[in-house]
């Protein structure tokens, strides 16, 4: 790259911009305003038509239905605005495990298409091409179905592991018991299984291992991919180099490809994890309730479709922009200094 | 690392390289083999050696989900590729889709590349709203209410596209424009809508547009969707295509501008096609993107291919047992479309970059 290439086909800022571009964009403002107004008046209108009430208010109203399962407490008689935390709580509680998952997933399927042994590289590309050329949606209905339809009922639980059971009714682990008052848990709590049902421990629904299993699965192609990409940015020369140099495989790795690679790789997989977050969403379909699955049920119980739908939209809105801030400045931290 | 090989190797060779080079990599090879053989022959027996063929429920009930069930498929094939459309007319979304698959075929071949192409295009498309449609040559009209199945998933997508693409390239020539109200409006709408998930997008379409438009002005619910799915689509081309304008050095700019042409002659002329040039795999992934995210649109009520399917077995007890073998018939179908568009761009990009 020659340094006048640095701003790409950018046409050089013009010194003063003329008057007709200004009528332009003021134009295009006014239009733009004057769409907005008729869109809002119309829409007024037609709540007016309806006998529906616009505004947030209805938020302190009492919800009236309830929602599955919900990691933090919630019942039908609480506020909508109390049902929509429920939601975005379980969005969370599938996102963070989901990111955690794909990244290991992901980054081996990656370090695999990249391995020398045949087989191993051959079933990592099978994998991602496998994966990503069929719809998410599709596939977290073949979860879903394999998980509540094929599974045997919860009396005759798959045992999967020491303390872990699968069935119908979902997956069941060991988990820590904590009495009060106490930093570290007195005792670890096994499920046991039943004549009828696998109790103790913790247990998720089959409609959370639905929609983890299926945003697992299929974003860890999307990382591998990027982890690849990565890694094979980092030219040949800078292995050889490190090497001649003395540096073992290992530690070229580690001090010389790895910090390159990252450079390339954290941008991309930063956008993976907001895929991730984002396609959540689409556990509306198997009846997982997190958010946009309860504004779902908000609005055909109270019509205000404007209202939840711009919940939604601005908690997803709000995490994206955070998440870019979040990484400009990673980018800013890791970028290349000094001369181009 | 993996480097290439430099001398031509012996098939025993190629195997201790690939293979067994060391005592790792031999192990691994072991540990993959084993496991191999124990899974494929499960595979095999699964999907073919015990699987039921014909369309008989009793047959696959006996079976037992030891053999796979594909009797589900010959018995619902046309309830999944097209929908609840009335039965007897579904030659009509038969030919479409057969005319838009040769369409694609024949435009995909460089030589037959020309000026026919968009308006061959357009009119195909036309053809295929009025064969699914009705009302004229004596069809009987269909509402698209009854519309269906794949020739819904290729209409929503190939339109939703075909009207994306020149508003993306517009929004990404606005977001690098020198005007700042131009360009912030542009960077907004770009950001927000890549902000939030496709399903908030349909259900603008599907809840709030009714709510939003004047009474006279009311559109129908594919109609609403299509709108929606366009919007989308717009905002990640408009990043795709900046990423390509960004990659023309600034010296084609001033050079084109040196020689006299006017800046809207540059962009259409000089940059643009070198943009594009630059992108045509990462165009190719959002096509594809948005080709699978056509799926979503059964939230909102419509039974494109994947919908179809849920429609088909969904309510009819006998078959529902084998959902799973009508979800990896349909899986099939996407994988083999999709796959094919990844291959074909790998293709054109070659050539593209073979002959600058």
């Amino acid at each position: 790259m020659t340094p006048d290439a640095a701003g790409g086909g950018t046409p050089p800022p013009a010194r003063r911009i003329p008057w007709a571009a200004w009528a332009f964009q003021a134009g295009l403002l006014l239009v733009l305003l004057g769409l907005g107004a008729w869109l809002l008046s119309s829409t007024l209108d037609h709540l007016r038509e309806r006998g529906v009430r616009a505004g947030f208010d209805f938020l302190k109203d009492p919800a009236g239905f309830e929602i599955g399962e919900s990691w933090i407490h919630y019942e039908s008689s609480q506020p909508f605005w109390r049902a929509f935390l429920a939601g975005l709580a379980n969005t969370v509680r599938v996102a963070v495990p989901g990111i955690a998952l794909t990244t290991l997933l992901g980054t081996l399927l990656g370090l695999g298409r990249l391995s020398r042994n045949l087989l191993l590289r051959a079933i990592a590309t099978a994998y991602v091409e496998l994966i990503r050329n069929v719809p998410l949606l599709v596939q977290l209905f073949m979860w879903y179905f394999a998980l509540t339809e094929l599974l045997p009922a919860s009396g005759e639980a798959l045992k999967l592991g020491p303390g872990l059971f699968l069935s119908k009714s979902g997956m069941s682990f060991p988990w820590p018991l904590w009495e009060a008052g106490h930093f570290w848990p007195s005792a670890i709590e096994w499920p046991e299984a039943g004549e009828l049902n696998v109790s103790g421990g913790a247990s998720v629904t089959p409609e959370f291992l639905a929609v983890l299993l299926g945003l697992v699965t299929y974003t860890a192609a999307f990382v591998a991919e990027t982890v690849r990409a990565g890694i094979q940015s980092v030219s040949q020369g800078q292995w050889h180099a490190a090497l001649s140099v003395g540096l073992t495989p290992r530690q070229t790795l580690r001090f010389i490809v790895l910090p390159q690679a990252l450079r390339v790789i954290v941008p991309s997989i930063t956008n993976q994890y907001l895929n991730l977050t984002k396609n959540s969403s689409l556990a509306v379909a198997v009846g997982y309730p997190e958010l946009v699955s309860v504004a779902n049920t908000a609005i055909n119980q109270t019509g205000r479709a404007f209202e939840c739908i711009a919940v939604i939209m601005s908690v997803y809105l709000a995490l994206s922009l955070l998440t870019s801030a979040l990484m400009n400045r990673y980018n800013k931290r890791v970028a290349l200094r000094g001369g181009a | 690392m993996s480097s290439a090989p430099l001398v031509q190797r012996s098939a025993l060779q190629w195997a201790r390289a690939e293979l067994f080079s060391g005592p790792g990599n031999t192990l691994l090879t072991l540990l993959i083999a084993a496991a191999l053989a124990w899974v494929v022959p499960k595979l095999v027996g699964w999907a073919l050696l015990h699987a039921v063929f014909r369309s008989d429920a009793l047959a696959c009930r006996a079976a037992e989900h030891a053999g796979a069930c594909w009797g589900v498929i010959a018995e619902k094939l046309r309830a999944i590729l097209f929908g609840r459309y009335p039965f007897d007319q579904q030659w009509r979304p038969l030919a479409g889709l057969l005319l838009l698959l040769a369409l694609a075929g024949t435009s995909a071949l460089p030589r037959w590349w020309g000026r026919w192409l968009l308006p061959g295009w357009l009119l195909a498309l036309v053809a295929f709203v009025l064969l699914m449609h009705g009302g004229v040559l004596g069809l009987a009209v269909v509402p698209s209410s009854r519309w269906g199945g794949l020739p819904l998933t290729l209409l929503l997508s190939l339109v939703s596209l075909a009207l994306a693409f020149p508003l993306g390239v517009l929004l990404a020539l606005a977001r690098r424009s020198p005007w700042p109200v131009l360009r912030s409006l542009a960077a907004t709408y770009i950001e927000i809508v890549r902000g939030v998930p496709m399903i908030s997008v349909l259900f603008m379409a599907s809840f709030m547009l009714p709510l939003l438009l004047p009474s006279g002005w009311q559109l129908d619910v594919l109609l609403r969707v299509l709108v929606g799915i366009t919007l989308f689509t717009a905002a990640y081309l408009a990043e795709v295509v900046r990423g390509g304008l960004q990659a023309v050095p600034a010296g084609q700019w001033l050079a084109a501008r040196a020689l006299g042409l006017e800046p809207w002659q540059v962009q259409y002329f000089i940059v643009l096609p070198q943009a594009l040039r630059a992108v045509v795999p990462a165009l190719m992934n959002s096509f594809i993107g948005t080709f699978k995210d056509t799926s979503l649109v059964v939230i909102v009520s419509l039974y494109e291919l994947t919908g179809a399917l849920t429609l088909a077995l969904g309510g009819d007890p006998t078959w529902r047992p084998f959902y799973l073998e009508g979800y990896l018939f349909v899986a099939a179908i996407y994988w083999l479309l999709c796959f094919g568009m990844s291959r074909y761009s790998r293709w054109i990009e070659a050539r593209l970059t073979a002959r600058p």
